[in-house]
């Protein structure tokens, strides 16, 4: 870990205005992620604007029927407010699939958003990564990909986005609110949030430098019926394999987002339609231009079987 | 006090404090965060200075230049220990290990330098300066491309022979009605214990003192002083507790070293603990094997031929994984054969870690019986029973002391709800899950050796016992709380037990699960030397007296133990020795694993949902304790199973998922209920306790167990652990 400085900020304008007052400075929300980084140097900040502090800890209704959740509102509390189980319960189940009770304690929505790959090259400072060393080559396309993506990925980076609740986000069609150092806001749908790598790897979000996230806000609930399927060798605390958040309505319609497959959380609109004539139909469209490596081809017959024993289990 | 007939009865047949479910005497400081491991003496040593470990960032080369000048300068900084400075030092006498690289790399991580500063923060921070320049030079990680290169190892003390044969095995194996030949294969395995590798180094003048974890201070004493060439009077080393250890802590690795060069460097005590990230390529771990196993039987399932080769790679000098070892022993079989080869890798070492041989060997073996009993169309713990035997397979004549093997895989079979198990593999299912139930035999040595004991009985009544041996986590204070106040007639709040001290006398240590039976068998041998000081004092016929209710009582005549001890203490040093008994006797443990798998049928997530041990391991001293041990063993047992495995990344040379996130170990969700049941066994040939070890023998077969129930499960065989669910994939 290099030695960096820290400040306490009370504001949200304040924290992205002391954002951009240091450059190399970074945001500590619950740490969990950043600080485990930081020791390792993978993340190497100057200075920490702990944000712990600043409110934006609600899950509040939006007047068109939706929910804002606030930046700061802890994994643990997202999960158990009992708005987000009955409406939203993709989120909830993603959310208690991921890590463990301390950490989800500790964990912020936005953190968790932000949160970065697992990639085991990505955490080794003596090996090539062009996410973390941009230009030093990729130690993982010809090494050990077994978790590794199989969609979405590039010649420069075939790391997964490793996270659950935002491919349960991503489902549920969620928008991340921003604000800038000049007080600007913004709203990002989660759709264009992340970044495929192409030939930055290390660039994974479109958010602006010095942009800190106020809000996640969920459109009025769709109903449905809210399956999150995560798949792993190990069944609790760790990272999918695949994962799989589909709501699913009577008429054989649904929604699918499937995570521990490619860069971001991976959702094919466009393949929807297709989720009446069965898994094997939707998930040749939803993984159309896969690009497996040997040690994670398997990803792909898993994402069908996984949505397949989704849809069975939406029918019941 | 030499033991070389079998036991006859003596006071620990008592079994008034000894074989009673016993809480841990150290529970309450270890639930109160009291009990102190290494890295936290911060009463005994003040102002210590920290150390930090570089290492290395290649696998195999040398290294051309360091620059330490941003390093020297960073804040706090005292001083950079590396080869150039350090000055010479030898190897160990068990590990092969160098501790510091330079100017070779002999494996990825291996320390290149030591940076102490005066926080542990300062230290590492100021250790990512340095800039260290390598030449690398290729090497070989690859065991299958190694294994045509690999030849017999040479012999040594934990090697058994590079090849064994009795009668003809080519011939018969050749001949046979019914034959299995086939191709398995166990990773690399991290021992992965909680507690970390640390050492607290504190020199006064040429004395040196390290507060560690080790589970051999006998070793520990004579490795450090050999590595550092001082005189091993010198060394006092100190491990009152171990956050776990499953023989990835026997003696002395790098943390000892460069703890001791840094504190001789800067002239103060210096802190230091490995990093976790260092852990799983600088210390030790279970080496990757190769096995070919051949079973040739009649069609009725008797055994006529059995060959068991392996290849396991190492360090040049490092150890062989010993896999053939229980199918030495295990069934009978009037042809064998055995075979061993080492390749060179440049891997950091191979070691012992919980059984080994005996655990990585099972689970080849014990998937081959369950292909063979196929096979032959019979049932699997039929099968085995067939193929019981009574004398060592090798050495007709000599027999097992004790053996229950086939008792351990009746009643488990019962207990379990065998019968309930289909034969025909994927035929039973559950909603969306495939179910099935799989068996293995466990075996595992019974090795006991000299250890020894000092007692005191002081003027309260009270006893103290001191011994270097350590307790992992394992029980070991309880047991020898046990032994103690059995054999002086107190209760177990009467006795304090001193373990974990190099000034200690020299015991067992832990490791190999020799040390349950040995350290409470040297606890015996001074015992019975204070039952003669405390007759001889208060005029008892030693031979004659009781001990009992804290009194010596013959006859009419009584008096308290404190009477003895009025003058002043009483201490007496005494240590078990042994004879040829183990020459004589086949000395093991047996037992029988049952599991129950689920199968996702559609994802191929495996689940256990039972597990049943049956354990024959001689006189249980604290069924708790032992339950304890044999339910953590089956716990690694799933470990192996389904998801441990050290990923070599064969260009680097190195194993790849080196943190706890990536090298993933059973969690709670993983772990159904679990149920052991201990067999009444008595073995007179080991010691006067008649205790053998069983902390090991609960590893043994329960990965095979769980990849038979698999294939039960599912009609799918995976012959490489760890089944994981895309080895399935990829079959279907
Ligand atoms: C052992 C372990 C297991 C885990 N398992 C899982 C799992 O199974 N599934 C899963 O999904 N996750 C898992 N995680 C990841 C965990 O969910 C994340 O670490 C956590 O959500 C991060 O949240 P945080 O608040 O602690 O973020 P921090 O570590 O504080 O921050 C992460 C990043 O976000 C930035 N940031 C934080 N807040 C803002 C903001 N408001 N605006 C802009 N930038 C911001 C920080 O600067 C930093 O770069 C695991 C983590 C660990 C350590
Ligand atoms: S896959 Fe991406 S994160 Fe992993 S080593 Fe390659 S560039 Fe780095």
């Amino acid at each position: 870990m290099k030695s960096f400085t820290y400040e306490r900020v009370t504001t949200p304008a304040e924290a992205a205005a002391a954002v951009a007052a240091k450059p190399g400075a970074k945001f500590l929300a619950g740490g969990t992620n950043l600080l485990d980084l930081m020791k390792l140097q993978i993340e190497t900040p100057v200075h920490l604007i702990d944000i712990g502090r600043i409110g934006l800890d609600k899950i509040e209704k939006t007047a068109n029927g939706g929910v804002r959740i606030g930046a700061l509102v802890r994994n643990t509390d997202l999960a158990a407010d009992p708005h987000i189980r009955k409406d939203y319960g993709i989120l909830s189940r993603a959310l208690l699939a991921g890590a463990s009770g301390q950490l989800r304690n500790k964990a912020t929505t936005a953190g968790n958003l932000l949160q970065r790959t697992r990639c085991p090259y990505f955490y080794d400072t003596n090996q090539q990564c062009n996410k973390r060393v941009p230009g030093s080559g990729c130690a993982a396309i010809a090494g050990f990909s077994k978790q590794l993506a199989v969609i979405g990925s590039s010649d420069a980076c075939i790391a997964t986005y490793p996270g659950d609740m935002a491919v349960a986000m991503t489902a549920l069609d969620a928008v991340v609110e921003t604000i800038n150092p000049a007080g600007k806001t913004r709203q990002i749908p989660i759709s264009q949030f992340y970044r495929l790598p192409g030939k930055t790897p290390h660039l994974e979000t479109n958010l602006e430098k010095n942009e800190l996230i106020t809000a996640v806000v969920l459109p009025a609930p769709v109903g449905g019926t809210h399956i999150y399927h995560k798949v792993r060798d190990r069944a609790s605390y760790a990272f999918a394999l695949v994962s799989v958040a589909a709501i699913l309505f009577k008429d054989g319609s649904g929604r699918i987002a499937v995570g521990g497959v490619a860069p971001k959380p991976w959702r094919v609109p466009g393949a929807e339609s297709l989720l009446p004539s069965g898994a094997k139909a939707f998930t040749a469209k939803l993984m159309e231009g896969a690009r497996p490596t040997k040690d994670n081809e398997y990803k792909l017959s898993l994402v069908e079987r996984t949505i397949a024993l989704v849809l069975k289990e939406g029918k019941n | 006090m030499k033991f070389d007939k079998p036991a006859g009865q003596n006071p620990i047949d008592q079994l008034k404090v000894v074989g009673k479910p016993t809480d841990r005497v150290e529970g309450p400081l270890k639930t109160t965060g009291t009990a102190k491991y290494a890295y936290e003496y911060n009463e005994e040593v003040k102002n210590p200075a920290y150390g930090y470990i570089l290492g290395a960032a290649i696998a195999r080369g040398t290294i051309t230049r360091i620059d330490q000048t941003a390093a020297n300068a960073a804040p706090g900084v005292l001083s950079i220990v590396t080869a150039a400075n350090a000055g010479p030092l030898q190897t160990g006498k068990f590990y092969v290990s160098r501790f510091l690289a330079g100017p070779q790399v002999d494996h990825y991580h291996q320390a290149v330098a030591i940076v102490v500063a005066e926080t542990f923060e300062q230290a590492r921070s100021a250790a990512a300066l340095l800039k260290v320049e390598y030449k690398k030079q290729s090497g070989s990680y690859d065991l299958e491309a190694s294994k045509d290169s690999a030849g017999p190892p040479s012999p040594g003390p934990y090697t058994p022979p590079a090849e064994t044969r009795t009668g003809d095995f080519e011939g018969a194996f050749e001949t046979a009605q019914v034959k299995l030949d086939q191709s398995y294969s166990t990773p690399d395995q991290a021992h992965a214990m909680m507690e970390p590798h640390a050492t607290i180094a504190k020199w006064d003048g040429d004395k040196l003192t390290c507060w560690c974890t080790i589970q051999q201070l006998n070793w520990g004493v004579r490795d450090l002083a050999f590595i550092l060439g001082i005189p091993k009077e010198n060394v006092r080393l100190i491990s009152a507790y171990i956050g776990g250890g499953f023989g990835g802590k026997g003696t002395v690795l790098s943390d000892l070293v460069a703890a001791s060069l840094a504190s001789r460097a800067v002239g103060r005590p210096v802190k230091l603990t490995l990093q976790r990230p260092l852990m799983f390529n600088n210390t030790i771990h279970r080496p990757k094997t190769i096995q070919r196993i051949r079973i040739g039987a009649k069609s009725d399932g008797t055994i006529t031929a059995i060959g068991h080769e392996s290849w396991s790679g190492n360090l040049p000098g490092g150890m062989t994984e010993s896999t053939i070892a229980s199918t030495r022993l295990l069934y009978a079989g009037a042809n064998r054969l055995t075979k061993l080869r080492l390749a060179v890798l440049h891997l950091v070492e191979g070691s012992a870690m919980r059984a080994p041989g005996e655990a990585s060997g099972m689970m080849a073996l014990e998937i081959a019986m369950d292909e063979m009993a196929e096979k032959l169309q019979m049932d699997p713990v039929g099968f085995r029973i067939k193929n019981d035997t009574q004398e060592d397979p090798e050495k007709p004549g000599r027999m097992f002391s004790t053996r229950k093997l086939v008792e351990c895989l009746q009643t488990g079979a019962d207990k379990f709800g065998w019968e309930k198990r289909n034969a025909k593999p994927g035929a039973i299912k559950e909603g969306d899950w495939l179910i099935g139930m799989g068996v293995a035999s466990a075996m595992r040595g019974a090795p006991i050796v000299k250890s020894a004991a000092r007692v005191r009985l002081d003027n309260s009544g009270k006893i103290t016992v001191e011994t270097d041996m350590t307790d992992l986590g394992t029980g070991t204070y309880t047991i020898i709380a046990q032994t103690a106040a059995e054999m002086m007639g107190v209760g177990i709040d009467q006795v304090k037990v001193k373990l974990g001290d190099s000034s200690f006398p020299e015991s067992s240590g832990s490791g190999g699960q020799l040390g349950a039976a040995s350290s409470t068998s040297g606890v015996y041998a001074a015992c019975m030397k204070l039952r003669e000081a405390v007759a001889n004092k208060l005029d008892f016929d030693a031979e004659k007296a009781q001990f009992s209710d804290g009194r010596i009582i013959l006859g009419d005549k009584s008096a308290a133990l404190s009477e003895a001890a009025k003058d002043g203490e009483l201490v007496v040093e005494d240590e078990m020795t042994y004879g040829e008994l183990s020459k004589q006797f086949a000395q093991d443990t047996f037992g029988a694993h049952f599991v129950e798998v689920g199968v996702n049928a559609f994802t191929f997530e495996i689940r256990v949902r039972r597990m049943l041990a049956v354990c024959h391991a001689g006189r249980i001293l604290n069924p708790k304790a032992a339950r304890s041990q044999v339910i953590g063993a089956m716990t690694m047992g799933v470990g192996a199973a389904l998801m441990e495995e050290m990923v070599v990344d064969k260009r680097v040379g190195f194993f790849v998922n080196h943190d706890l996130a990536g090298y993933e170990v059973p969690v709670h969700a993983d772990i159904p209920h679990q149920e052991v049941i201990l067999l009444e066994d008595i073995d007179p040939t080991m010691s006067p306790m008649k205790a053998k070890g069983i902390g090991e023998l609960g590893i043994v077969g329960v990965a095979a167990a769980v990849a038979n129930a698999v294939y039960n499960a599912t009609g799918i065989r995976v012959r490489d652990y760890p089944v994981t669910l895309d080895k399935l994939l990829r079959a279907v």
